[in-house]
Order: C-alpha cells, then structure tokens, then sequence
C-alpha cells in the first residue's frame, strides 16, 4: 500500500466546512486523550465544559460576556493575518487602550456627561491600540524588523508599563494599599443587561464591527489590497499597492480594535486599571485561534469569538465542579489550534491512497 | 528495469559517459525525447539551444535531480542508476548550476565542507584547507578559503563551484548557462581554466545559448530543440550562422495579416538610459529608443541582456540611473507602477504567475487587478463587484480563456489561459502602450497564435507595443521594426522583412550589423 | 557591601542557567530555519515532568531524564506540523505554548505545593568550593549550572568546527544548496527542533527540581518568551547566548533588590525587551547591518523540495 500526497486543484465549501468541523472533532478527541490519560472522564469533562458554557442562562451569559472582547479583537487580527501581518500583540494593544481609556476617563471624566465620556474614551483607546500597533508595522516597513518579535516584546514592555503604573504614580488614594487605580466616575461606566455583565452597548459594538472589518476585507478597495499583499507581495508591487501606507493601516485597524477592547473591559467589567494579566486576561491570544477558527474572515469570528468564550466559561465551571486546573482549558486552546492548523494542510491537499504495488517503480 | 553495477565499480575515473535513449515528459510536455549523448575524457561539449529547449532537464537527470521515463547511462560502458546527487557525484558527475547554489554567508571553506563525505567530523575546515590550495594552483582557481561568498564575485563564486565539484572527485563537468553572470574577463578566465581541465583529462558538458563560446571552447556541439535532438557536429565543421540555423530552426513562419497603416507620433520616447541590475550592474547603458502608435517594436536578445531590467524601469518597478524615458512627453515618475499605469502603460510581465496574478483570489477579483482603483471597478472606499464580474465575464469570453467559471481561484487556471487573462485584462484597459515580455513562452500553439493575434489587433487599432521575446519567429511574425538587445545596448535594429533570422542571431551574439554583413559575404 | 556582591553574583548565574539552557535550544532550532514560539509551554512542561519523575523516583537526574524527553517529544509536534505539514510557523508554536501549559497545570495539580525531598545536588569540589568569594559565586552551584555551562561551550564548538554545525547552518541559510549536496534537509530540521525542545525541557526541571524544588502553575513567569528575544539578542550565537543569558538573569535578580533605591522593578522588568528592540533596530538600520545580524536566512518558512 502506498499513500501519495497530492496537491489540491480546487476546494469546495463544503469540503472546507467539513475539514474544519473535521479538525475540531479530532482535536476534541486528541484532548479526550490527554483526559483519559490524566483519569479524568473525557465525555463527562468535555460535557461539562459545554453544560458549563451552555447549559444554562447564566453560563450562556457569561458567555456572551466573554466573546465581546474575542470577537473585537479577533475580528482585528483576522484583517492583519488577511495581509500576512502576523500582529500577536493584541494583548498589549489592549493594555495600551486600556490606559489611555483609563487617564481619559479619571481627568476629564468627572466633569463630562456620560455621552461625551463614553465616546471619547472608545476613540482614545482605539488611538492608544492603534499607535502601539503602527510601532512594529513602521518597524517592518522602514527597517525590515519582523512583526512577530516586535508584537511580543511590546507586550512585555507595555505589561510591565501598567504594573509600573498601577503600583506606582497612578496608584489609587481610595483603594487601600492595592495596585489599583480609583475607579473611573459613573457616568463612563457602562450598563448591563440585567442580572448578566453584557453591556448592551459593547454587544452591539462587537458584532458591528465584526461585520464591517468583514465588509473592509471582502467589499472594499483598501480590503481587496490587503489581500492581493497577504498572497502575493510581487503583484502588489506590480499593481502599484503602497505597501507602506496599507501595512500601517492595517496595523491602525488591527491595533485600534483590540485597544478599543481594553477600554470596552475597563468600563463595562473592572471599573479601574489593574494588573495588566487581570485586565487582558489573555483574550489576546486567544483571539489568535478565534482569528484562525473564523478561517480569517472578521465575520465569522462572531461564531468562533463565543466558542472559545464557552470553552474559557466551561473550563471555569469544571475547576469547580470537577476540581480541574485552570490550565485545562489552555489544553483545549492548544489542541485544537495544532489540528485546526493541521487541517488547513488538508485543504490544500489530499491524500490518495493505492494498494497494491507502486506503479512507477 | 536495467541492471545496474554497484556504483563502486565506476568509481574509478569516468572515461566515457553515455545516455541512451532519455526521454523525459513533465505532465503532457515532452521535455526530452529520445536523446543520446555520448562524452569521452578531454572533451568539452556544448548543449545548445532556445530556453526551453530540454537542455537542463537532460542535465538535471545526468545530475540525479530527476529521473528519465525511459532511458539509460553508462559509465566507462556500465549501466549505472542515478538516484540523487549523490549518486552522480560519486560517478564523478559534477553539476554547477546558473544560480549558484552556495551558502552566501557562510566561507568558502565551509561551503565545501558541506556534504564533503570524506571531510571529518572535527575540524572540517583544517583537512579541506589543504585540498582546496593544492586544486586552485592546479588548475588556476584562484580563491581565499576563508571569505564568505557574499564577499566574492560572481566569477570568484562559480571558482568556488568548480572547486566544489573538482574536490568531489568530478570527472565530468556539468556547467549550466556559465557566462550569463560573468563580465567578459571573467568568462574569459573560466575558459582558461576550463581548457586546463580537460588538458588534465575531465571532460565538461556546456549548457549555453551563446553561439560564441560554443565556436571557441568547444570541441563538439549538441543542438537540442523542443526536446529533440536536431544536430550534432564536430565544431570544425560548423560556422556561427550554422549554429544558429540548427537552433533556431529554417523555417520561418509567415508573419501575420496587419493592417497597413503608417506608424503615428511617438508615445514612449527613452533617451540615453542607464539601469543598474539587482547585484549593482550595469544592465541597460545608454539606451534610446521610439515606439509609435500603431506600431509594434520588437526587442530581440538572449536573456539577461538587460531587457528585463528595461521592461522594470518603462513599468515603474525599478530606477533608472540616469536619462529620460517620457511617455506621451510626460516624464516617468520612476519606481511607482501607479504612475505608469495612470499614462496609459499596461504590462504583460514576464513571470506571470509571480507578478502578473494573485493565485488565491478569484477570477473575478484577477480580472482588475492594478485597475482595482480605476472607475467603474471601485468607487471611493468600495469595490463595485457587479462591475468586476461582468468585466470578468467579458474577459473570459472575448479572450477565450477556458476556466470553469469566474469564481474559481487562478491558480487552478493552465498557464496557457492565465496568460489569456493577463493579456485580456491588460488589453482591455484600452493601452496607449503595452508593454509585454516573453507573452507566449511556454504555451501551447494554439494560445501562441492567440495572444500574437491579440497584439496586433492592439497595434491595428491604434495602441503602440513593445514585444520583448526570444523566440525570433514570433518577433518575425509579429513586429514592425526588430531591434536586438546584446549586454543592454542595442547592436542594430532591423525590418523583419528584409532581414533573414541568421543575421539577427548574430546580433543577439553580440556582432555589430557591419560584422555580420562582412560575414554573409 | 561584599556579602551583597557575592549574593547578587551567584544568584544571577543561578537565574541565568535556564534561560542558558533554553536560549541554546533556540538558537539549535532557529538556526535549521524553524521558529519555536512553543519555549514557554515546552519549558512548563519540562518543569511538571521533571518535578513528578523525581518526586516519585526520588532521584533529581531521572527527573531531567524525563524532562529532556518530554520536551524533545512535545516540540516534534511542533516540528511534525511545521515541517511536514509545512504549517505557519508561528500559529504553531503558539499553539504549542498553550499546549504546554495547559498539560503542565493538568498533570501537576496534585503536585502543587508539595516541596521536594530531593533536589539537584551541588557539586562540591573540597579546597576549590572553599575558596572565599570566587569559591561561592562560581563554584558552589547544583549540577544544572555546569551542565548549561558546558552544553553551551559545545554549542558553541559544533556551530562552528563540525560537520554537523555546517549542515546545521547551510540548512537554515539555503536549504537547496544543502539538498544539492546530499543533505536530508528535513531529517536535520527535525533533530534541530527535537534538541531545542530537549535543552527548554531542561531549563524547566531546572526550575522544578532545582531553583525553587516545587512546583507552580505558572512558575515559568514568562522565561520561554525571554528567551526567544535573547535568541535574537545573542544573534544567533551561543556566545551571545552565555552573555544574554546571564546578563538577563542579573536583571531578574536586581530587579527587586533597586526598588529602595527608588528604581522601579517594572521599570528594569522591561529591559530585556527593550534591548532586543534596540538590537533590532541597530542592526535593522542598514543593509550592512542586517547582514551582520546573522538571522538565518530562511527562517520561518516552509521548505518545499524539487522533485522526488
């Protein structure tokens, strides 16, 4: 028996849907393994995960809760990767928003009705995203400094950045010794729907912009050069597409979305600037899969935004119900990124097998 | 399934190297059929022919690289199997292929050590030293074993090749198109060393298109053409004109039915421009020239004779050092392929599918690709869809490209029917000025004939073009004036029509007009 | 004043061996053209695995043992994704690291908080190890501190005056030019992934079983991230490695020891990341520069062969 790899001429929808769905069942059942192998229950712990996430209102609440930030940033990074801009440092553009957002908010606050606030605080996230995000874009451009190193250690620096903050000049009078700041004035806090932390506000955001980066990638002119430069620098360059000018674009865009999380977390969840790991919480990366799940498409991260939210809701509900680490869920993250990306090879190729003797020997 | 001895019976020197029979087929191209060669010890034979001709295929199955359908080698008269590299470099088959394959950064030293079986494990460098000095006074290989090759020239580099395969015990030499990235000195150094080679009992095998170094290096040459054998003969009783008859082939096709119609102002004036290659040389030096409306102006010449870099700079992807290229008299903004676009140039590039399409985006999305910005394809921030796909649709019908919808991705297109498309798009765009390299190189007849019929009725209608080709019988067929390119000047230009092929291939070797009239006589 | 010295000195070669360790396997790795942003999860799950095996068996070297094998298996994932799937390098290796650390915090709940019995073992050389000053900072460290000593110094040798250094090094440079000649491209790729998984494996049982002799979820803090930025800081050289290494570690270590001087620890936190930056941008403002840089030329891509 002999297996050839063989390069695939043309994908269908429906064999991409099925790849996809394909890939996640065996990364499901790759983490069943691991389960097993760990003397948990695989089907009862994955179960539970879901039960957790959706199996009930408030599960599904909170759910909610948590892909509004997925989906915002994941709906940005699905547009840089589009371009090949491999940014991994939402979590720190978020980190960035969040503290723009948070001075915004404490000086100018207090003496501004919630309407103007709001707004201005949004726009001033966006704008701290987006200039820590157009950094390692002008870095590329410029001076040939790969993106993927550049996004990482500004995440470290800007982390460092808000700790330095938090314990020290902006340290709140009010808070008692904790590394917090004082809590932003009420008129920028955002409401909930009742009896869930879903800011209608920030719902409506998520999927709007979702949908409108899905528009900018799909419809638009600066999207369709995005593209042509993700698949194909020469003809970008032959096309007469200004490299420099759209990377940082992109980078405005991709930076600005996850900024305007921090702020979105800030006033609808935490109230204040605190630890960079609690303000973060890590959505930015995970995103990353969110982006990748939504097989690129800022659209389609609606769906993948509130999987992910449910696997991070359901991996709290087992810490507590079945006494697992809060580590399970990263082993649910990483297994099914490795098979999601294992699957895009099989939509690129497909394997023939034959039996019987190779012909051409 | 032949019989093969263990290689190590060969392993004592190749005498006498032979291919029987290779044949060779890539998908449905036959890129080799049939073909024997035969090298004996001393002698340096030259491969000639057109690009595509199967000259480095055949040497890519004697190198191990690929392996023939049918076919066999012998070695001193036995059968041997080359599998790999590997196996041809321990037959004593040395390869040095055009682009050098040399670890830039790395000394010269260690891009030898690299793969050197017998090299030891602890301090390669120190055992290689030694060889390395005693082959380079052998044979005149000058080279500094402790330089990194970014540091070297081209020609120190393919030094540093040829001590490679000589430090592998090579007997045979394969060496691919050697000339093409060396200045005159340099090629005249390899020849020297070359002959002191063979002097010395190694043979080479001399892949070129450059009839010159063919007359004065070797001593026996091989014409390969569309994959077959089409002469061989002892270089006493050939002549240059000879040469190029049996590479281009006689007959010339009759040239196409074009409208009479006299050629009207100029639209690309280029006065006395000067280019600079990738590797910072020259490449076009002081170069004028005029294409007209209603005019077709053909560029003849080997490739890598500076038009590639002319093409760059008329389109906006390179800098011109110095000189005027002005378009409709408006001067070029150089290096900005906008600019060019919006005086009315279009461009059929000459890697098509690197430059001229985006392989995973659509049809449709293809189809305006460098006119995305133009109305009606998009207005303000929005890309008018509908538009595109009707444009698409008219492109796929009024140039005949045979895909299954516009809806598929191109890279699932024949090259053949991307090129349709490039040329449709580019066609299309209404061009005071087309500018198209190589547009027919490496398709089938049948899309041959097309895209030639497609440039003239551009011409016919009023549209200037300027035809960069090395297949001189679609220069012939479709040009109105022909002018040969030779080390990025132009030797002479010629009027297809009183002009016979023989003297333009003696042109594209780098004989001035007068040279070659004194030649015919 | 000299107590301090002393305590600052030893303790940053202690806070520089695993990022030694890890930095090397990098480099390994970095070097055949594969980028691993898996260090942090391969790290995390050295350190659980090394923590268990020597907890059960109770012997320090079967716990490094193990972690040198889990790490070079987990990254083998990585290497099997990237290089014969050919996948996105990056998405990969941060796959990797969530991965890493998901099965780290899994396999090592039960164990945490429990101290270890039996940690690395100093080596102690009687009259040498005595020796005031010199003795304590150089010479008074457990076994890891000289195993990363030493396995850099080899790194260092092979890279340069081996066969197998070359090979290392061309297939990372241009792997075309080694298949020309004969080298299993692929299979060379795969043993640079395996070793840096096994050096990061390393670096983390020295955490678990050495540094701090329990275990954490966590307990990694970021490490495997440094590391990839002191891969390109050492440029590419195990000998910047040794310098970056321990260079970083001494951050680590005065970090907290500045603040009554009013020097902000998130401050100098920072540093090893802005000076990666700056090493960056340096070298990235001429081509001169980047040639200097050594990166390898082909990293992060997949390498396709011809035909065959």
């Amino acid at each position: 028996m002999q297996i050839d790899l063989l390069p695939r001429e043309r994908s269908t929808g429906l064999q991409n849907l099925t790849i996809l769905i394909g890939s996640l069942l065996a990364g499901l059942l790759a983490v069943s393994v691991v389960f097993a192998l760990n003397g948990v229950n695989p089907a009862l712990a994955i179960f539970s995960i879901f039960r957790g996430s959706f199996g009930s209102w408030y599960g599904i609440k909170e759910t909610i809760t948590k892909a509004i930030p997925l989906i915002l940033i994941g709906s940005g990074l699905a547009l840089a990767y589009k371009a090949k801009f491999w940014n991994i440092g939402a979590e720190s553009q978020l980190l960035v928003g969040a503290i723009f957002a948070t001075w915004v908010g404490l000086h100018w606050g207090p003496h501004l009705p919630a309407p103007v606030i709001v707004p201005l605080m949004f726009l001033a996230a966006f704008l701290g995203g987006a200039l820590w995000g157009v950094i390692p874009a002008y870095l590329k451009v410029r001076f040939g400094i790969n993106e993927i190193i550049s996004t990482l250690m500004l995440n470290y620096i800007a982390a460092e950045f808000v700790k330095f903050l938090v314990v020290g000049p902006w340290k709140g009078a009010s808070k008692g010794g904790y590394p917090y700041t004082d809590d932003l004035p009420a008129q920028a806090i955002l409401s909930h729907f009742s009896y869930s932390r879903i800011s209608p506000v920030l719902l409506v955001l998520a999927i709007i912009a979702a949908l409108v980066l899905g528009w900018i990638v799909y419809r638009s002119r600066f999207g369709y050069e995005i593209r042509v430069i993700g698949e194909n620098t020469h003809a970008a360059r032959y096309s007469g597409i200004n490299f420099f000018r759209t990377s940082l674009l992109i980078m405005v865009v991709s930076g600005g979305m996850a900024g305007l999380t921090g702020a979105g977390e800030l006033m609808s969840i935490h109230h204040y600037l605190s630890y960079p790991e609690t303000i973060s919480a890590g959505y930015g990366f995970t995103a990353i899969i969110v982006a990748w799940l939504a097989r690129l498409n800022p659209a389609f991260t609606i769906v993948s935004g509130l999987f992910f939210a449910g696997i991070i809701v359901g991996g709290d509900a087992i810490q507590i119900s079945m006494g697992m680490p809060a580590a399970t869920v990263s082993v649910f993250n990483g297994m099914i990124l490795v098979f999601l990306i294992m699957g895009d090879f099989f939509i690129s190729h497909k394997l023939r097998i034959r039996t019987g003797r190779a012909s051409h020997a | 399934m032949m019989k093969s001895v263990p290689l190590e019976k060969t392993l004592r020197r190749t005498q006498h190297l032979e291919m029987r029979g290779i044949s060779k087929s890539f998908l449905d191209v036959k890129a080799n059929q049939d073909i024997n060669l035969s090298i004996k010890s001393g002698e340096i034979l030259g491969l000639l022919g057109e690009n595509g001709a199967g000259k480095t295929t055949l040497m890519n199955i004697l190198y191990g690289l690929y392996h023939p359908d049918e076919g066999e080698i012998l070695i001193n008269g036995s059968p041997v199997q080359l599998r790999s590299p590997k196996d041809s470099m321990r037959a004593g088959i040395g390869m040095i292929h055009q682009h050098f394959m040399l670890v830039q950064k790395h000394s010269v030293l260690e891009n030898i050590a690299l793969g050197y079986d017998d090299a030891p494990f602890f301090f390669p460098h120190r055992h290689l030293r030694s060889k390395i000095l005693e082959l380079s006074a052998q044979y005149g290989l000058e080279v500094d074993p402790d330089k990194p090759i970014w540091e070297l020239s081209a020609g120190e580099q393919q030094r540093v090749e040829i001590v490679k395969a000589l430090s592998r015990n090579a007997d045979v030499l394969i060496m691919d198109e050697p000339t093409s990235v060396l200045t005159p000195q340099e090629a005249e150094e390899l020849f020297g060393i070359l002959k002191t080679m063979c002097a010395d009992g190694h043979s080479v095998i001399l892949i070129s298109h450059k009839l010159d170094e063919i007359m004065e290096l070797c001593n026996r040459v091989m014409v390969l053409r569309k994959g077959q054998l089409t002469g061989e003969a002892a270089i006493e009783d050939v002549d240059k004109g000879k040469l190029a008859e049996m590479m281009i082939g006689r007959q010339i096709a009759n040239a196409y039915p074009k409208a009479h119609c006299q050629p009207g102002e100029a639209i690309l004036e280029i006065q006395d421009l000067d280019v600079d290659s990738d590797r910072g040389l020259p490449a076009v030096r002081h170069l004028s020239l005029k294409v007209r409306k209603n005019e077709i102006l053909g560029i003849a010449g080997v490739s890598g004779n500076g038009q590639q870099e002319l093409v760059e700079t008329i389109t906006g992807l390179r800098k011109g050092l110095s000189g005027k290229v002005l378009m409709k008299g408006k001067p070029l903004n150089h290096a900005d392929a906008r600019r060019a676009h919006a005086l009315g140039i279009t461009h059929v590039p000459e890697e098509r599918i690197k430059y001229g399409i985006v392989p995973n985006l659509l049809l449709y999305e293809n189809s305006v690709l460098k006119r995305h910005r133009d109305t009606p394809f998009s207005s303000w921030i929005k890309m008018n869809y509908g538009v595109i796909k009707d444009h698409a649709g008219h492109l796929v019908d009024g140039f005949q490209v045979d895909a299954p919808s516009i809806n598929v991705k191109v890279k699932n297109l024949s090259g053949g029917n991307i090129q349709k498309l490039i040329l449709g798009r580019e066609i299309s765009a209404g061009p005071d000025l087309l500018i198209a390299a190589h547009p027919t190189y490496g398709l089938d007849v049948g899309a041959t004939e097309y895209v030639r019929k497609q440039i003239i009725e551009l011409r016919d209608q009023g549209g200037a073009v300027l035809l960069v080709s090395e297949d001189l019988d679609e220069l012939f067929m479709v040009c109105d004036r022909i002018a040969v390119m030779f080390e990025g000047r132009f030797m002479g230009e010629v009027i297809p029509q009183d002009c016979s092929i023989e003297e333009i291939g003696l042109m594209m070797a780098g004989s001035t007009p007068t040279e070659v009239l004194t030649h015919a006589d | 004043m000299l107590d301090i010295i002393v305590s600052v000195l030893t303790r940053t070669i202690v806070a520089g061996t695993p990022l030694l360790l890890a930095t090397v396997g990098e480099i390994i790795t970095e070097r055949s053209g594969i980028l691993n942003l898996g260090m942090e999860g391969l790290m995390a799950t050295g350190a659980v695995t090394g923590f268990i095996v020597t907890f059960i068996t109770g012997s320090p070297w079967l716990g490094m043992l193990a972690a040198i094998l889990v790490g070079a298996l987990l990254s083998m994932l990585h290497g099997f994704v990237c290089i014969g799937l050919r996948a996105n390098q990056v998405v990969s290796g941060l796959a990797l690291t969530m991965l890493g650390l998901g099965l780290s915090g899994l396999w090592g709940k039960p164990y945490i908080g429990r101290p270890l019995e039996n940690r690395m073992g100093h080596l102690y050389i009687p009259g040498l190890s005595d020796i005031p000053i010199l003795g304590d900072v150089f010479l008074n460290h457990d076994w890891y501190v000289y195993l990363a000593v030493l396995i850099g110094l080899l790194a260092m040798f092979a890279l340069k005056h081996t066969k197998a250094g070359i090979i290392l090094r061309s297939v990372g440079e241009n792997p075309k030019a080694a298949e020309s000649q004969g080298i299993p491209v692929n299979r060379v790729k795969y043993i640079a992934v395996a070793i840096g998984g096994a050096l990061a494996g390393m670096a983390g049982s020295f955490l678990s079983t050495a540094y701090s002799g329990s275990w954490n979820e966590g307990m990694t803090a970021g490490r495997g991230w440094i590391v990839i930025a002191l891969t390109i800081f050492a440029l590419w050289q195990p000998s910047g490695a040794f310098l970056g290494a321990y260079l970083f570690g001494g951050i680590f270590v005065l970090q907290y020891m500045l603040q009554p001087l009013g020097i902000s620890p998130n401050i100098l936190a920072m540093l090893p990341y802005v000076a990666t930056l700056l090493v960056l941008l340096i070298y990235g403002l001429s081509a001169s520069g980047q040639r200097r840089m050594n990166a390898p030329a082909t990293l992060g891509e997949p390498y396709v062969r011809g035909e065959r």
